[in-house]
């Protein structure tokens, strides 16, 4: 039963990086933090991707506000091909 | 035909739509000539199919219904790219120690944490410069997922792809993202 409960370091980062959205089940958890008892670069590397969690989390919000448009001459230019084409 | 093209007000779709198809693909793919591309490809397939629009949803949802095929097309196409940025391996995939730890990949731990978190333009460019260096497909599905958060099954039926594959992609991001912001800013 055990055995099964073992999971490798990429399998443990794996379900870390799925614990970052929300996305891992109660059992991955439980195999994460067995994994945690025998690992420290696990640990060291869940740490750190809560940080980078958080650090994208702020870049996200000064990105996702904005508004992209095309400039005016972009929109001339597609005009005339578009004519051309039509 | 004529009477088709009625149904379509095709003199005006880059005056109503080229914004909204522009801000839409450049969300996705993070490129500007490239959205630009695809809103053109876009506007010339709507053209070209105009006697296929039966009116039954928008001009503009019908444009976007075009414009996300082109995207899907684009991410299959870097999907199957060769040569493309190099996928650095983080675990040993094989033999004994498989799925351990490469030595040289081992996170280390960072230096001046705390300092180094505080949000400011330098930290933005470091964050998009490592966004950058990953493999494209590994950044878009990346960005769609952590930057623009969109839903994993709203990426998943933009891209076709499945949920599994998705989280693949997310993982090796991640472990990239780490190794590099370890490499060129906190431990830089």
């Amino acid at each position: 039963m055990f055995k099964n409960l073992r999971i490798t370091c990429d399998e443990a980062t794996m379900i870390c990086d799925k614990s970052q959205y929300g996305a891992s089940t109660l059992l991955n958890r439980l195999k994460l933090n067995i994994h945690f008892i025998g690992c420290k670069k696990c640990i060291l590397y869940t740490k750190q991707n809560v940080k980078l969690t958080d650090l994208y989390k702020g870049y996200s919000h000064s990105c996702k506000g904005e508004k992209h448009t095309l400039s005016s001459e972009d929109k001339e230019a597609l005009k005339k091909t578009f004519k051309l084409k039509s | 035909m004529a009477e088709e093209k009625l149904l379509l007000n095709v003199d005006k779709w880059i005056d109503n739509y080229a914004d909204y198809m522009y801000n839409y693909a450049i969300v996705r793919v993070n490129d500007s000539d490239l959205a630009k591309d695809l809103v053109q490809d876009t506007f010339f397939a709507g053209l070209k199919s105009a006697k296929n629009f039966q009116g039954k949803s928008t001009e503009r949802t019908w444009l976007i219904s075009i414009l996300k095929r082109k995207i899907i097309d684009h991410y299959r196409k870097i999907n199957s790219k060769k040569g493309q940025a190099e996928v650095r391996m983080n675990f040993y995939d094989d033999g004994e120690n498989e799925g351990n730890w490469l030595e040289e990949r081992v996170p280390q731990s960072w230096e001046n944490q705390l300092e180094k978190s505080v949000e400011n333009d330098e930290l933005k460019k470091q964050l998009s410069s490592c966004i950058e260096a990953l493999p494209e497909k590994y950044a878009m599905v990346f960005r769609m997922k952590t930057i623009q958060e969109f839903e994993t099954e709203e990426i998943c039926k933009e891209l076709d792809i499945t949920s599994s594959n998705l989280w693949v992609i997310i993982h090796r991001a991640r472990t990239q993202l780490r190794k590099c912001m370890e490499d060129n800013w906190f431990n830089n």
